[in-house]
């Protein structure tokens, strides 16, 4: 295989007319990972990953791969693959066709055109469908097609552009498991879009959330996970709930207590926040714990409010003695109108800057 | 293609029958007895009685008749193939839509909305001796002597440009559009430059709506009468076939010579037509022929 890049290295601005698309937003990685752009629907996912291609012009800034300026190529001379969201396959080829085509521009010899035709295809575990046309293939198959058809030229950076958004439950975790083989057995670099937290988590070397625009964080997908930066990246990662509060004390390790609402609240935080500064303080519904029997610090008290059976556990909406709602998902039985203790392990509790602060790289 | 079940069937095929109806009667009386009819006419020369050939014969070995059929195919093929050419060219730039799109647009289409005889006499007033077209380039000194652009051939060519045009634009720019865009963005992806792109993968997809555009302004290039008349040369270089059957039925009042003339009219039509069909298909397979073996 061709080698794949060693460094990728962008900073773009994106304007359509008077709306600020991408603000700034700039990264660099290196080559042979696997990096996701996160973010809601309209943040601008597609419109990097595009301009990164070539497809679209950038208003401002610069792409630098292996030290060398490539933002002036156009998309056929950048040797990148790319896989849309539609697939795009052309529907008056035939799969070898469409597989071949990038080839036959190479003017590669006949023989070695079709074997390796013939080998993307039993990667892509697609034997024998050489001579189908797109549409007679399954939504899967032709997204098999389009991962072998930008594969088979050894693209030194592989765009993905919601690949699986199309497929229904159970073959996106099958297609999953197939583009992370594949990325890792053919020591590849690749760039994903997605919308979905899971599916960046579970692919991802490296996870770049967005909004509206602007990098909120990148990082490792446990440093994303385990450490959010700012509320937004923590609402995005499953924090669900937010207590609002001004810092009392600051201990050493960044073990941190504060209060709001009638409650004292100890966590920790990686943020410089001083006594007396404004905070939110985070904890993720399936961190809570619920028992009668509970105490030491963080404890509190509750009635709850709506119990839903979610197979392995309950989600439980409570609103607490001080009055705030909390999302606790337990295994415990508990019925509407009981009151219960909940208790926030101070390990699990995260302090953050109050929202629209802590954005930066 | 699709076949339906064995107990769907009676039932789809009934409610497609009640919906086809009304374009198959439409049809029926429109086209298919007035056609039939006139073959019918055609056969009964007036001067004879019974069937006979005798029309046909006359056409065929009358060169001032039959030379109209080659200065009709003279005006429609050219004709065709440069608004079919222009209208693709300009739908193609303006696919991801520009700047100004319904401005542009609109003023392309306003020619349709004229109707034939004020754009003739547009043209005439235009590109006359007099116009304004000769008045600026002569003023300029562009030119030394007026251009004869009107009342032969020419003129004839530039009012069914003008006509035909902004449909068949309008026709090729919905076909075009209606392409998906990330079809030509992952051949672009793949190594494809711009001219690739046109030629191995928008072409074929555009083929069935090129292949439509040239059979509509192939027919109604092959029909041209008002143009030929007021802007070209009816007694010579532009008497087309249809102003041969006009002469014939008003002229000299022999309907039965008319339907003839008429009738071998639409068979060259057809003729045009079935050539369109067989190009396209050429066209659509050598590019993808192109793509899968060389
Ligand atoms: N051609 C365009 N002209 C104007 N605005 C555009 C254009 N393309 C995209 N936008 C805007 O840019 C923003 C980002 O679009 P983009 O397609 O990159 O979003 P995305 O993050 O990929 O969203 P999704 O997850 O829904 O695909 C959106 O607000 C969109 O409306
Ligand atoms: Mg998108």
């Amino acid at each position: 295989m061709k080698d794949t890049i060693e460094s990728l290295r962008f900073r773009i601005t994106k304007r359509f007319g008077t709306k600020t698309v991408l603000k700034d937003f700039g990264l660099e990685v290196r080559g042979r990972q696997f990096i996701t752009f996160l973010g809601p629907s309209g943040c601008g996912k597609s419109t990097a990953l595009n301009i990164l291609a070539g497809l679209i012009p950038a208003t401002d800034g610069d792409v630098w791969i292996d030290g060398e300026r490539i933002d002036h190529l156009p998309p056929e001379k950048r040797g990148f693959g790319m896989v849309f969201q539609n697939y795009a396959l052309f529907p008056h080829m035939t799969v070898y066709s469409n597989i071949a085509f990038g080839l036959q521009l190479q003017r590669r010899p006949a023989a070695e055109i079709r074997e390796r035709v013939g080998q993307m295809l039993d990667l892509v575990q697609l034997p024998g469908f050489e001579e189908r046309y797109p549409s007679q293939l399954s939504g899967g198959q032709q997204q098999r097609i389009a991962i072998a058809r930008a594969l088979v030229l050894h693209p030194r950076l592989l765009l993905l552009d919601e690949p699986l958004s199309n497929l229904d439950a159970k073959l996106r975790i099958e297609m999953r498991a197939e583009i992370k083989r594949l990325h890792t057995n053919l020591g590849l670099t690749s760039i994903y879009v997605t919308h979905d937290q899971t599916e960046a988590l579970s692919l991802s070397d490296w996870v770049v959330v967005m909004r509206d625009g602007i990098l909120m964080q990148a990082g490792t997908a446990q440093e994303i996970h385990d450490q959010p930066r700012n509320v937004f990246v923590a609402d995005f990662m499953g924090f669900r709930n937010f207590f609002p509060v001004q810092v009392a004390s600051v201990g050493p390790e960044g073990v941190v207590e504060g209060t709001g609402n009638g409650m004292r609240i100890r966590g920790r935080t990686r943020h410089a926040l001083g006594p007396g500064a404004a905070a939110v303080a985070a904890i993720r519904p399936d961190d809570v714990q619920v028992g009668e029997h509970l105490g030491g610090p963080n404890a509190f008290h509750g009635k709850v409010d709506i119990v839903e059976y979610l197979g392995r556990e309950n989600e439980v909406i409570l609103t607490l003695e001080a009055g705030p709602r909390l999302w606790v998902h337990t295994p415990e039985r508990v019925v509407p109108g009981e009151s219960v203790m909940v208790v926030f392990p101070p390990e699990k509790v995260i302090f953050l800057p109050p929202d629209g602060e802590g954005v930066s790289a | 293609m699709r076949r339906a079940r064995v107990g769907e069937r009676s039932e789809l095929d009934a409610m497609a029958m009640v919906c086809v109806l009304p374009s198959l009667l439409y049809v029926l009386v429109m086209f298919v007895y007035p056609f039939l009819y006139g073959i019918y006419m055609s056969l009964r020369p007036a001067k004879l009685l019974g069937f006979s050939l005798a029309n046909y014969i006359v056409f065929f070995t009358d060169e001032w008749q039959y030379r109209t059929v080659w200065i009709t195919f003279g005006i429609a093929v050219p004709n065709t193939i440069v608004v079919v050419s222009f209208a693709l060219l300009l739908a193609y730039g303006m696919r991801r839509g520009i700047w100004l799109e319904r401005t542009i647009t609109t003023i392309l289409v306003l020619p349709i909305s004229l109707g034939v005889i004020l754009l003739a006499e547009g043209i005439l007033g235009f590109y006359g001796a007099r116009g304004w077209f000769h008045q600026i380039l002569l003023g300029l000194g562009v030119l030394k002597e007026p251009l004869v652009l009107t009342h032969n051939y020419i003129g004839v060519m530039l009012s069914l440009f003008m006509q035909q045009f902004p449909f068949c634009f309008l026709m090729l720019l919905g076909y075009v559009s209606g392409i998906d865009p990330s079809i030509e963005n992952s051949a672009r992806t793949l190594g494809a430059g711009p001219w690739t792109v046109f030629y191995k993968v928008m072409l074929p997809l555009m083929a069935p709506g090129i292949a439509i555009a040239f059979a509509l302004v192939f027919v109604m290039s092959f029909g041209v009468f008002p143009s030929a008349i007021l802007l070209g040369q009816p007694a010579g270089a532009t008497r087309t076939i249809a102003i041969a059957a006009y002469q014939q039925a008003f002229e000299f009042y022999d309907m039965s010579y008319a339907s003839a003339i008429a009738v071998v009219m639409g068979l060259f039509q057809l003729a045009g037509l079935l050539v369109i069909i067989l190009l396209r298909r050429r066209m659509v397979m050598a590019a993808t022929m192109g793509v899968g073996k060389r």
